[in-house]
């Protein structure tokens, strides 16, 4: 989002004539969008536009092509024949200038069809016009890295904000590699919004720390919130959501997804007053504690338009049947423990339960599901796009496949490995819909049975041929195996493959997988996000870098062999965003070799690898506006922490393009350089 | 967000730059790393030619010390999983129960031992094919059972170690008088130690 350059800079935004050099994308860009209107008014127009277009001189070539696709995108009723046809004939305006002649509403209106936030941040830099256009009427708003940006500086851009998304942590803290402390707190953002955008109605914040002082803050602060969504954060207790179900009137949604909530048993749950009705998401599975029973059945009650709820482990069967029962329009269920707290006729009246609600689509929970009370749900399964059993081991995999068999309009699947090849392969006979699947490992510390395999994968590639987004936790897997999956599922747009022992090779070749990763980057020409595992040499960096050009984010875990491996990905993947490394031979040369090309992506993360602390500060001399921050948590010996010398490894350091400069709140283990 | 899964001691560690970081509860900050300073890769260098070409096949670790955040799951998750294996405890005359992570015991010995720990009145008896526990004062003996997934009191002892913590939910020491109910034991009352 704000990623986009900041046109502050006069220079930047002179008159497009006089910079021949943008010229050419400027009308692309515009000439490509502006395409799109025409071709659905008049395509005669769209004749007269290409030799507009060749008379201006820029770009012509894939303007044309563009117009050729013809992809209608929006209406926009407010424009005539006439008026379009009229404007397109006058052929000496500039390219910009046709544009000028709508008023600014028009635009404005155009642009409340874009709804990704790339698409905005593209027009946003076309000419100031626009900018200026499209900052006053922008309503959502991502900032994918908190500390690229202030809060003060996106507020000043966007007035008009409602909804606000805002990452922090790095992707790999979600594996215990960012100590706790690092960062991310959400407490400025919240603030500056309370001062600046108190007509803030969305907040999403994902791996951050909120305080429950912060989400006081926010119960408070915004008369016409309406919408929570936490995500992988912590730092905040029961207290805080007590504040939120108090404070919040006219709340649509709380969504808390796994988060490590501290429970201090407050009845937050009871706090939400009589008064409130207007819920139509509620999350919390991810709490550990119980919540009032009575005051959810008689929340539930009273919110009709209640369409998500999705329950934690202390919900039993005999509550989930009451709440059921108040709840018939579901569309999204999260079951709770789905066991009973004494064998009563809790089976009949669960089957009684879900026979009246046909509107369930979305199913996950089932922490502690016994068998018997799975079947109780056969009959909504063929309705089901949704099932998530990820965090269910208590059920068997002969019962699973049962239950799969019934699920034929699924298109998303979240399962543990206990599935096995040979639940995945019933999962391919059933589940022609499917799109995303995702295996996680059931036995975490790595000392089980071999639960799935390539087999298991390599069913699902040949029977869900819309698979596009793949996560696969396995303990081995072949070139022969992934070759055949890319060739069977060309549609990838996200591939996570972990092979749980590191660096295992192709067990029956004895190889690398290089080719296997290789053939799925050629193959899968929109893939997006990239896992890698397994043994892995350089040349599976010189495959990614040659054919996975939409590639955004890539995660490397043990792979390579030499510095050229990094090089390949950095010279070659235009439009990484993202990349992610650990424990792998990339030093100095390798982080040196492209500096300009961190300034186009996101952020770096380099830990366990072979840059060392001159590296770093060689890299931040050269590139001033990335903040190159260290890890040090050493605790040896004072001389090694105080004055490390330039040739010291350094162990965990993260770089990201900023407009902020080095950060504030860095707690004094992170060194910015 | 440390764990408790007990790493077994890799005899190759240092000298060969193998550097799986054992997993032990521990005051430090989690995430912290305690890696060390002169490894070159995350792992054995040594057992690779030193001009290391494609196929050269790396032995997998020998050890089961775990490495930092691998497999790539998140905590979140880790956890909730890992709290399946915390199951209740019931003494019957006791005034409450408790709880105890299976996952922390390698086998039913330590299990036992663990229980006689914690409900301190009690000693272990070992009888030719089963265990108990005994109270010294009352006399009375007490045996270990458990409630498996399906809902059914089994003896604690009959079936594979694993087997049993995939497979129980919760521990109920059983006054003998109350134990003869039990689903009966298999022929050979054996188990593995695992």
């Amino acid at each position: 989002m704000i990623e986009a350059a900041e046109p502050e800079n006069s220079r930047e935004w002179s008159d497009p004539e006089v910079h021949e050099g943008r010229l050419g994308p400027i009308f692309e860009d515009f000439a490509f969008f502006f395409s799109r209107v025409l071709v659905l008014f008049c395509p005669q127009s769209a004749v007269d536009l290409r030799s507009f277009a060749c008379e201006a001189g820029a770009a012509g070539n894939s303007c044309i092509k563009d117009l050729s696709l013809g992809c209608v995108l929006f209406v926009v009723p407010v424009l005539t024949k006439l008026e379009v046809e009229s404007k397109v004939r006058e052929k000496n305006f500039r390219c910009c200038g046709a544009m000028t002649y709508f008023p600014d509403e028009v635009v404005e209106h155009i642009f409340d069809f874009l709804s990704s936030h790339r698409d905005r941040n593209n027009v946003s830099t076309v000419c100031k016009a626009w900018y200026l256009v499209e900052q006053l009427s922008r309503l959502r708003v991502f900032v994918g890295n908190c500390y690229a940006v202030r809060p003060e500086r996106v507020m000043a851009r966007f007035p008009g904000m409602k909804c606000l998304t805002v990452k922090g942590k790095p992707h790999f803290a979600d594996f215990n590699l960012v100590p706790h402390d690092w960062g991310g707190d959400a407490l400025p953002w919240i603030e500056t919004a309370a001062r600046c955008c108190p007509g803030l109605e969305e907040l999403r914040l994902k791996r951050m720390v909120v305080s429950d002082e912060s989400l006081e803050l926010l119960a408070r602060a915004f008369p016409n919130f309406k919408s929570l969504v936490l995500i992988s954060c912590e730092g905040f207790s029961t207290d805080g959501l007590a504040e939120i179900a108090t404070h919040c009137r006219g709340l649509r949604e709380l969504d808390l997804q796994e988060n490590e909530v501290e429970d201090h048993g407050r009845q937050w749950l009871s706090c939400f007053p009589d008064s409130c009705t207007s819920l139509v998401s509620l999350n919390f599975a991810c709490l550990k504690g119980e919540v009032n029973t009575s005051a959810l059945e008689r929340l539930v009650a009273r919110c009709q338009n209640l369409r998500c709820l999705k329950l934690n482990r202390a919900i039993s069967i005999e509550s989930l049947i009451k709440i059921l029962a108040r709840a018939p329009n579901l569309v999204e269920l999260g079951t709770g423990s789905f066991t009973a707290d004494h064998r009563t006729e809790a089976y009949q009246n669960l089957l009684n339960a879900f026979y009246k609600c046909n509107s369930i689509r979305n199913l996950s929970g089932f922490w502690d599901a016994a068998p018997r009370y799975l079947q109780a749900i056969y009959s909504i399964c063929s309705s089901l796009t949704v099932l998530n059993l990820s965090y269910a081991p208590a059920i068997q995999v002969n019962d699973l496949i049962k239950m799969i068999r019934h699920c034929f309009k699924l298109q998303k699947l979240w399962v543990l490995d206990s599935i096995g090849d040979k639940g995945l392969a019933a999962v391919a006979c059933a589940c022609k819909e499917l799109q995303e699947l995702r295996v996680f490992p059931s036995d975490v510390y790595g000392t089980g049975i071999a639960a799935v395999t390539e087999e298991g994968l390599v069913a699902i590639s040949s029977g869900c041929p819309k698979l596009n987004s793949l996560l696969y936790f396995c303990h081995q897997m072949t070139n022969a195996a992934l070759i055949t999956v890319a060739k069977n599922c060309p549609h990838f747009t996200r591939f996570r493959l972990c092979i749980l022992d590191p660096v295992k090779p192709d067990p029956i070749s004895n190889e690398p997988l290089d080719e296997g990763f290789g053939a799925i980057v050629k193959s899968c020409k929109d893939l997006k996000r990239l896992s890698l595992s397994g043994l892995l040499t350089d040349k599976v960096f010189l495959y990614i870098g040659m054919y996975a050009s939409r590639l955004e984010m890539l995660s490397i875990a043990f792979a390579g062999e030499s510095d050229k491996g990094m090089v390949y990905v950095l010279n070659g993947c235009k439009n990484l965003k993202k990349l992610e490394i650990r424990d792998s031979p990339f030093g100095d040369a390798a982080l040196l070799e492209n500096v300009g090309k961190y300034e186009t992506m996101r952020s770096l993360w380099m830990s366990s690898c072979d840059v060392t602390q001159g590296g770093c500060k060689a890299l931040a001399a050269k590139m001033p506006r990335l903040n190159v921050e260290v890890i040090n948590e050493r605790e040896e010996s004072d001389e090694m922490v105080e004055n490390p010398s330039d040739m010291h490894r350094v162990e965990k350091m993260y770089v990201y393009r900023t407009l902020t400069g080095p950060r504030d709140d860095a707690p004094d283990f992170v060194w910015t350089f | 967000m440390s764990t408790t899964e007990t790493a077994h001691s890799s005899t190759e560690s240092d000298a060969s730059g193998l550097d799986y970081e054992e997993t032990q509860l521990t005051l430090a900050p989690p995430g912290a790393s305690r890696s060390d300073p002169e490894r070159k890769r995350g792992l054995s260098d040594d057992d690779l030619p030193s001009d290391s070409s494609q196929g050269a096949s790396i032995k997998p670790p020998q050890s089961k010390a775990q490495v930092v955040g691998w497999p790539p799951v998140r905590s979140f998750r880790r956890n909730a999983l890992k709290s399946f294996t915390y199951v209740k405890v019931a003494v019957d005359g006791a005034p409450y129960l408790r709880k105890v992570d299976l996952e922390a015991y390698a086998g039913y010995q330590q299990l036992l031992t663990a229980l006689e720990e914690m409900f301190s009145c009690f000693t272990a008896r070992n009888y030719p094919n089963e265990r108990r526990l005994v109270d010294p004062v009352s006399g009375a003996e007490y045996v270990p059972t458990y409630e498996d997934k399906d809902g059914d009191w089994m003896l604690v002892g009959d079936v594979p170690w694993k087997m049993f913590v995939a497979s129980c939910k919760r521990l109920r020491l059983m006054k003998i008088s109350e134990a003869i109910n039990l689903a009966p034991r298999a022929p050979q009352g054996c188990t593995k130690e695992q």
